[in-house]
């Protein structure tokens, strides 16, 4: 099965790539660039006159809700979701029910994967048994089962020394941690970020330093085990700039922001719109101005949607005792391509958060678009225009802080392993 | 203009009363003349005027209150609505019925106006933007977030002995970072004109960037107390003494506690207000208490008159849809 990409302008950032090419699609892997080769028969041919083509879109965090919350969202609607999206990659972490400390785990969702194959998931392991943060997890078991990376998610590992040992462990067998930079004493009950809006408003708060500390009592850690460790969802200049320190200091470590953190401050809580209730907090504007320079630096690699699909009922409650976060998958490549607009980010600098970033941090062979490698392939529109609204939003999660934001660029087909998976 | 604020109709009349925040000056000094009317009904042989006749009124209250749940029944009753109390325990909630399901619950018992009190900032709000559209919401408190009638009868007790707002300078004392009620008389304080309103009280305390709110921060009661015309006690929550915010009532009362002897850098003719209950001897002496400058009683005697007020302005508006027509 060929398929001929026509006329579109391909941008592949990790082969430097950004100019109008032809490309030829056989047997799941990238043909040829530019000519077709030889004997090649196209089955279907892609007219992307005035699209861009880029890799698959690979998301560094998604909660898929299955298994344990299916009447939330399940990987079947995910999966669909994250394919109208761009979105051929999507890693999952471990704080799912059963929780991911068991090779069974993985393979479970590597089956539900393979029944509903709109997108490649990928897995974090839980850090700890049952991310209780005592023990460590049988970390070479999880990497065998095809684990990508270890991570506590969000749950709070208190004791220093559990935390020590599970990096040290976790680099003996070559594996990334993944990190939420959150101490959970400072955080305490909290659900805004401590500031102007919280004083008025009267809700519990968060504190800048709940971040900050823990990247720092982290950091220590890393430079001391030599793990590579890749910070997930900063929300604060400080923690930035304390990332961007330890890069320059040589240390082997990453991070990412959401793309909610590079738009939305606490402002846009307003009267307790629950739709904002997301962990960690939405920060102050000069955290969110923090946050853009750290991606324009490169301090921050990649771009995430930290996508989390609730049932209606769950944002239904006062802001404190709604369900935390935000379904991110629909407007995360247009939000991210808004970023060349309004930064000093080349358009193909910002791709690069999207697919060859994150590919290397999670250690994957995807996120670009060489001869030979696997064809992840989104296509889309830059210029069209949609307004977010329940019914577009693919996802089954229609809590979206967006509801009512107009979005540049639209997605018109995606293809995964050289399959077309979505088109509209 | 329109949609602008939950709070008001189209013509910009109170449908809701959440919070003093926003609203303009014309309505909180609206409130206070409407409750001065009312302030007499409560002396008559019959205490009681026609206003809501046919209205019914529900007290849900999320959270335990005696005080204030008796002065909205009494305040309802004498505008002459029916009156119904739910005290619902947030815990015995089981997590099967959502708060919202309990809404459309009350709706169905077709209730003019529910009086909300909850443990959570922002379930005023929540309960105005889902509730059906003939029903109004009246704040009686949301977590940490506001208290708009006591914020108003502490307003109305203050005009009652210092009528020009203007030239005032106001202390409010104690636990900022908790107090729904500080928030609510703040806001109404800025708004009513006040020059200079001050919070006291230790950083453990104190909300962050609080001077955002429109305050003076004094973190020594002395030199907060000097020459103001009003102190605004606030009640010390027993359990704040766990989770390292204070470390004894004992060393409360010593740095924040008002005595005789600190209301005495006051000016002489200030007021001591204390939105109740009382903690003796924690965030203030007895002899003050009981003083001739407590006018604590007479705040009690004021709610029913000002809450009277917020329910026939909301209750008692001609429809909408008739003055269109």
């Amino acid at each position: 099965m060929g398929i001929h990409i026509r006329n579109g302008h391909l941008i592949d950032p990790a082969n430097q790539v950004d100019k109008k090419v032809d490309l030829f699609i056989e047997h799941g892997k990238v043909a040829a660039i530019g000519k077709a080769p030889a004997g090649f028969k196209a089955e279907q041919l892609i007219d992307a006159s005035d699209r861009l083509v880029i890799p698959g879109i690979i998301d560094l965090q998604a909660r898929l809700r299955e298994p344990g919350l299916e009447y939330k969202a399940t990987i079947k609607s995910e999966t669909r979701a994250a394919a109208a999206s761009g979105i051929t990659t999507l890693c999952l972490p471990p704080d799912t029910n059963p929780i991911i400390d068991t090779p069974a785990v993985i393979e479970l969702i590597h089956r539900r994967n393979e029944a509903a194959a709109c997108a490649e998931i990928v897995t974090l392991g839980a850090l700890t048994k049952g991310l209780a943060g005592d023990e460590i997890s049988e970390m070479y078991e999880l990497k065998r089962a095809g684990c990508v990376g270890v991570s506590n998610a969000r749950a709070p590992i208190a004791n220093t020394l559990v935390i020590r040992r599970a990096m040290e462990y976790a680099a003996n067998f070559g594996l990334t941690i993944f990190l939420n930079a959150e101490d959970h004493s400072l955080s305490h009950k909290g659900c805004a970020h401590e500031g102007a809006i919280s004083t008025r408003l009267g809700l519990p708060s968060i504190p800048e330093a709940a971040e900050t500390m823990a990247v720092a009592r982290l950091l220590m850690l890393v430079e001391q085990t030599g793990v590579r460790a890749h910070f997930c969802q900063l929300s604060t200049a400080k923690a930035v700039q304390m990332i961007h320190r330890a890069q320059y200091d040589g240390l082997a470590v990453t991070a990412d922001v959401t793309a909610h953190h590079l738009y939305l401050t606490e402002m846009d809580i307003g009267y307790f719109d629950s739709n904002c209730h997301v962990m960690p907090p939405l920060r102050s504007q000069r955290d969110k101005a923090g946050l853009r320079q750290g991606l324009v630096e490169g301090t921050l690699n990649a771009i995430c949607s930290d996508h989390q699909p609730h049932e209606l009922d769950a944002k239904l409650a006062p802001f404190c005792e709604s369900e935390a976060g935000i379904s991110g998958l629909d407007t995360l490549l247009p939000l991210a391509l808004r970023l060349a607009d309004e930064l000093d980010l080349k358009r193909s600098d910002v791709i690069a958060r999207l697919t060859q970033y994150p590919a290397q941090i999670l250690g994957l062979k995807t996120g670009q678009l060489a001869v030979g490698r696997q064809a992840d392939i989104c296509i889309f529109d830059p210029q069209q225009h949609w307004t977010v609204n329940h019914d577009n939003l693919v996802s089954q999660g229609k809590n979206s802080p967006f509801l009512g934001w107009e979005m540049k660029g639209r997605v018109s087909h995606t293809l995964l392993a050289g399959q077309v998976v979505f088109q509209r | 203009m329109k949609q602008q604020d939950i709070q008001l109709d189209s013509q910009g009349r109170l449908r809701h009363f959440l919070t003093i925040e926003g609203l303009k000056k014309q309505i909180l000094i609206d409130i206070l003349d409407t409750a001065e009317n009312f302030s007499t009904v409560g002396t008559r042989n019959v205490k009681k005027v026609p206003l809501l006749r046919g209205k019914t009124i529900a007290n849900l209250f999320f959270e335990p209150s005696t005080r204030t749940r008796t002065t909205f029944e009494l305040a309802a009753k004498r505008l002459s609505a029916d009156v119904i109390n739910m005290n619902i325990s947030t815990s015995s909630t089981t997590k099967g019925e959502s708060l919202l399901d309990m809404l459309r619950n009350l709706e169905a018992m077709q209730c003019d106006m529910f009086v909300v009190r909850h443990g959570s900032s922002g379930a005023a709000h929540f309960f105005a933007k889902h509730v059906a559209p003939h029903i109004s919401i009246i704040n009686g408190g949301d977590g940490s977030h506001a208290h708009p009638t006591q914020g108003m009868l502490d307003m109305f007790t203050i005009r009652r002995h210092k009528p020009d707002f203007t030239a005032l300078r106001v202390a409010v004392v104690g636990d900022i970072l908790h107090s729904r009620v500080a928030r609510s008389q703040i806001h109404a304080l800025n708004t009513l004109g006040v020059p200079e309103v001050r919070v006291i009280g230790p950083r453990t305390l104190i909300p962050a960037e609080a001077e955002s709110l429109g305050v003076h921060i004094y973190h020594d009661m002395q030199q907060g107390l000097k020459g103001v015309d009003v102190v605004i006690m606030l009640r010390l929550q027993r359990e704040r003494m766990q989770g390292a915010l204070l470390p004894s009532e004992n060393e409360y009362y010593r740095t924040y506690g008002l005595s005789q002897k600190k209301l005495l850098l006051a000016k002489p003719d200030a007021i001591v207000m204390h939105p109740g209950p009382i903690n003796r001897g924690v965030e203030i002496e007895s002899a003050v208490a009981d003083g001739p400058q407590s006018v604590i009683l007479e705040q009690v005697t004021n709610g029913i008159a000002v809450r009277m007020a917020v329910m026939s302005m909301v209750l008692g508006r001609p429809s909408e849809e008739t003055e269109a027509g």
